[in-house]
């Protein structure tokens, strides 16, 4: 199980009940980002239309940055990457106007 | 509504290894991997390189005069507000000398416009920088949520369009500023080479990557400082800097071809992230061929043109067409610079009063639109 710090950013938390901060436990052994996507996907985001918006063909939507503490995932090995207790994930879309 | 900065990571890696060090400082771990180049960075090494960038694309283009007034057109949104705070902080580095002015435009959208103007209000305050705030309402009488509500969600983009050009620019004039900055990054600019080649707009095309635009005869130019920078990057920059922000789109519809455009370099930008500098430098490097020789323009200009007659039975004044777009001319009403006798303003705002007048007359309402519009517009003086 690990226990880590979920935030949308960008105009995304529009899409979680407007709730920017997000305590997310996962089961399991080796729990990666891909496990983290599916879970948000199925468990939180309370529209099913919105999914759109945060996945797009099996992963993060262009135009969507996603940190794993403040550093850029495709560093962090991806969607492969396994997470640890107290880690911040932060999703902000870069999409929005100027 | 307060600002709430996104939060720190707790967690710190315990055993970097020497791939992962930043490639300009080799001493902190690569936080970042720049579009551009693909170069591994950290978070030190990208505040310096991307602030960098901005300075030499300001001194290469040559942008500011000292003691120049500046307005930064603030909405805001990411650009704007980290080009406000970009600028100041370049400007006491390297010393420019300008004096920067917020200048913001009201559109009247309530539930959007209203909340990001709290955001520049509190930018105002955080970098200590005057603000200037004109309201659609002021200017034209009218806000976009009741232009919206007469003529329709799908055209509010091409009035919104049209009165914020001016708006600015009257903002400005108000100010005694001649020189507006706005926040259009790379991504804005590629996308615009796009579209024009999508619509095949040629004219617009050889100007769509122009760092500064200005129409000769109009006091007021305009430039792009964040011609270069990636819209990623901005929105990085915010993150680590921890700028206030706001991030909503706009109530109304987005224009979708924009739209597409966008999301089609998305995807690009996803398989070669250099494609957005890419597009930019090949429509910078497009030149117009010259147009055909004085011979066409001889015989079609002893050929008799036809006379446009507009609805209100105005007749289009004949000009000489070789000349082309004829910049410098004045809008009759409201005296704003326009190609036409008439403003692209004024003409919309003439469609837009036609139809009130008739809505208050179902209602019962004494009050001439017409009037109080015409009013409002002898009233302005710059």
């Amino acid at each position: 199980m690990v226990k880590v710090k979920v935030e949308f950013m960008g105009g995304l938390d529009v899409i979680f009940n407007k709730q920017r901060m997000h305590q997310v436990l996962i089961d399991g052994g080796e729990v990666t980002i891909k496990d983290l996507i599916d879970y948000i996907v199925a468990e939180m985001i309370s529209n099913k239309n919105d999914i759109g918006v945060f996945v797009e063909n099996g992963t993060i939507r262009p135009g969507i940055l996603t940190l794993i503490n403040d550093a850029d995932w495709e560093l962090e090995g991806g969607e492969e990457y396994v997470l640890e207790d107290g880690d911040i994930i932060s999703f902000t879309s870069t999409l929005h106007g100027g | 509504m307060s600002f709430v900065p996104p939060s720190d990571p707790v967690n710190r890696a315990k055993k970097i290894k020497v791939s992962q060090l930043c490639e300009i400082c080799h001493c902190r771990k690569a936080l970042i991997r720049r579009p551009k180049n693909l170069q591994r960075i950290c978070k030190l090494c990208f505040f310096h390189v991307f602030e960098t960038e901005i300075h030499n694309t300001i001194v290469c283009a040559n942008l500011f005069q000292k003691g120049e007034k500046v307005a930064v057109g603030a909405s805001g949104g990411k650009d704007s507000t980290v080009l406000a705070y970009v600028l100041k902080l370049l400007n006491d580095r390297y010393n420019y000398g300008i004096h920067i002015v917020l200048l913001s435009i009201d559109e009247g959208i309530v539930g959007y416009r209203d909340d990001s103007l709290a955001t520049v209000k509190r930018n105002q305050v955080q970098y200590d920088l005057p603000l200037e705030i004109v309201s659609y309402r002021d200017l034209y009488d009218w806000t976009m949520d009741e232009i919206v509500a007469c003529a329709g969600v799908r055209s509010s983009c091409t009035y919104c369009g049209v009165f914020r050009r001016q708006a600015l620019d009257r903002g400005a004039a108000k100010l005694g500023i001649s020189h507006v900055v706005t926040g259009h990054n790379a991504d804005d600019m590629a996308e615009t080479v796009l579209m024009n080649i999508f619509r095949g707009d040629v004219a617009r095309l050889e100007k769509s990557t122009a760092i500064i635009t200005q129409s000769s005869g109009s006091p007021i130019k305009r430039s792009k400082p964040f011609k270069y920078s990636y819209q990623k990057e901005i929105v990085l920059y915010a993150h680590y800097k921890k700028l206030d922000y706001f991030s909503t789109e706009c109530s109304y519809a987005p224009e979708a071809f924009r739209g597409t455009a966008r999301e089609l370099m998305k995807n690009l930008e996803l398989i070669r992230p250099s494609c957005i500098i890419d597009i930019i430098h090949s429509g910078e490097n497009l030149i117009l061929k010259p147009k055909k020789s004085s011979k066409n323009e001889l015989r079609s200009a002893s050929e008799q043109q036809p006379v446009e007659v507009r609805s209100d039975g105005s007749v289009k004044l004949q000009r000489n067409t070789t000349a082309g777009f004829i910049d410098g001319g004045k809008c009759e009403r409201c005296g704003y610079l326009s190609s036409n006798r008439i403003c692209k303003a004024c003409i919309l705002l003439e469609g837009l009063e036609k139809n009130r007048a008739k809505v208050s007359l179902e209602k019962d309402t004494s009050v001439a639109g017409a009037a109080r519009l015409t009013r409002a517009l002898e009233r302005l003086s710059f």
